[in-house]
């Protein structure tokens, strides 16, 4: 299947001469979340800006839905639903009205049922009437949402849609992101919560210095770079980890009370066999032990720094 | 052409101008009526005739080109530069919207908006000064070209613009003084010799000196030079817009 969103070799270099994105290639597959995740400074929005049309990019291309983004921008756009990072709103203007006009923009005639059905879904059909000022934060981000969705776009982009909100809301946002999902629209999300790319992503992309340095299933990417932690609860604290040892990757923690040891769960051997058996040779005894899945953000951290 | 953008703009940049009633129409009109009041039935009924014209009419068309252009100006350029400063004209900017269609919906609404005032104006007049509009279709275009060539101008101070002193500059500093020195006030004939020439230079002169001779068949400079000016200034503003459009100047980095 043709991917819905097609960028080629994506460039874009600011006029101050910073270099926001180097050679971006990516496919979006219809249907999809795809987790864009980055640190701050990184391109995400960058990136997000240059395929809804708010940037000019210095070259490359971008097909969305098959149409050319530059040349055939209209037809593009359309598919397109952007909510973005900062939260502009026009204090003045009323709730409803700022749905049907963000519906109005995109050429579409008014749909006071359409718009009804959006605002009831986001919670804020009792707020139609209100002053868009005279909203919560929480509120002010799903009208942002809501008027994203006003012309009932096939891609919808969220730029950081939880940064800096409280968890309620937050699950609030993901609620909304499954139940899209299962609309079909495809969602591209940028985040810095390593936490919101396990949670909604099927893939997740990593960029870095304006450079996509990694895509792959999240799943896959979790199986792949997965490393577990065996942490050994000690019976006596041990102030060093004993010579007999030292070929394991072994830590001390809690003051010598646990042991850590650190292994590739796809490696061919993790070790935990012999690692047990010399344990008991070298008089080391424990009462408990656990392991742990290391989480997409620890991933994140050694793909960001060892890049 | 997206006519429904277009459509859904006005409309909004019009619900605006409602909410904001006392200050997009009734303060203008408020401030211009006062100075008939003072420089027409006060000083004026003092002053002699300007050029067989009672005073008091004399600087009627003056007025409403001043209103019509300082009106046009601030309105056009806070329409563009509130939604910039707000952040929300990324809503437009990421819309299938061409810039021409967006050009078309805030330069429309902001002429508008204007030539409401113009109109209130123009009738208000009536009741004060004795008022004759002897040439209806050139009043009606100098009328209509000079609230977009303004509004033109307008948007694209809006756009240059990225703080409010700079969008108080060029209609404070610039504007308002070229107005008052274009002959609002009074025939360019008064001047001494020198300053009749040194008037010369300034566009609004042949914007009021076209508008006065609509009214009552007296002008300063001729008619198709005044027409000529305002059309050299239209074409400047179609310009200056198209350049900054091509270059995403200020608007799409």
């Amino acid at each position: 299947m043709a991917p819905i969103l097609s960028v080629r070799d994506l460039e874009k270099t600011y006029e101050g001469g910073f270099q926001a994105l180097k050679s971006v290639s990516l496919d979006i597959r219809e249907g999809e979340v795809f987790a864009l995740l980055g640190p701050n400074g990184a391109g995400k929005t960058t990136l997000i800006s240059t395929i809804c049309g708010l940037v000019r990019p210095t070259s490359g291309s971008i097909e969305v839905g098959g149409h050319d983004a530059l040349k055939n921008f209209r037809a593009a756009r359309r598919l397109i639903g952007l909510v973005p990072q900062e939260m502009p709103t026009a204090p003045f203007e009323m709730v409803a009205d700022t749905v049907s006009f963000s519906r109005g923009l995109f050429g579409l005639k008014r749909d006071p049922a359409l718009v009804e059905s959006i605002l009831k879904d986001l919670s804020l059909w009792d707020k139609r009437d209100n002053a868009i000022m005279a909203l919560s934060g929480g509120m002010k981000r799903r009208l942002l949402v809501a008027k994203a969705l006003a012309h009932e776009p096939r891609i919808l982009f969220l730029d950081e849609p939880t940064a800096g909100v409280d968890v309620e809301l937050r699950h609030d946002m993901w609620r909304i992101v499954g139940e899209l999902k299962e609309r079909g629209v495809t969602i591209i999300l940028t985040t810095h919560y390593i936490e919101e790319a396990e949670e909604m992503a099927d893939r997740v992309g990593v960029i870095n210095g304006g450079e996509i340095i990694l895509v792959e299933d999240k799943a896959e990417l979790m199986r792949k770079l997965g490393r577990k932690l065996l942490t050994l609860s000690l019976s006596e604290p041990l102030a060093a980890v004993p010579q007999a040892l030292a070929r394991y990757d072994l830590m001390l923690a809690n003051d010598g009370a646990s042991l850590v040891y650190t292994y590739d769960t796809h490696a061919e051997r993790t070790g935990i066999t012999s690692l047990l058996t010399d344990l008991s040779a070298a008089g080391v005894r424990f009462q408990d032990l656990q392991t742990d899945q290391s989480s997409l953000e620890d991933i994140f951290v050694d793909l960001v720094k060892g890049g | 052409m997206n006519f429904e953008a277009i459509k859904s703009i006005y409309l909004a940049e019009m619900a605006r101008t409602r909410r904001t009633i006392m200050q997009s129409i009734i303060s203008p009109v408020i401030s211009t009526v006062l100075y008939f009041v003072v420089f027409g039935a006060a000083i004026g009924s003092r002053i002699t005739e300007v050029d067989g014209v009672s005073y008091g009419a004399f600087i009627v068309p003056g007025l409403i080109m001043l209103s019509l252009m300082t009106q046009s100006l601030s309105n056009a350029s806070f329409g563009i530069y509130f939604p910039k400063f707000t952040g929300t004209i990324f809503e437009v900017l990421s819309a299938p919207v061409s810039f021409l269609e967006i050009t078309i919906a805030y330069v429309g609404a902001a002429a508008t908006k204007s030539v409401l005032v113009g109109l209130i104006i123009l009738i208000t007049a009536n009741f004060f000064v004795p008022l004759e509009i002897q040439h209806p279709f050139w009043m009606a275009a100098f009328f209509m070209l000079t609230a977009v060539t303004f509004a033109l101008l307008g948007f694209i101070i809006g756009i240059w613009a990225d703080n409010f002193e700079k969008l108080q500059f060029v209609p404070l500093l610039i504007v308002t003084p070229l107005a008052f020195l274009g002959g609002s006030f009074y025939s360019i004939n008064m001047l001494p010799e020198f300053w009749q020439t040194v008037t010369l230079v300034n566009p609004v002169v042949y914007l009021i000196s076209g508008f006065r001779w609509s009214f009552y068949g007296q002008a300063d400079v001729s008619l198709w030079l005044s027409l000529l000016a305002t059309l050299i200034f239209l074409g400047g503003s179609l310009a200056v817009i198209h350049r900054i459009f091509k270059t995403g100047y200020r608007l799409k980095p």
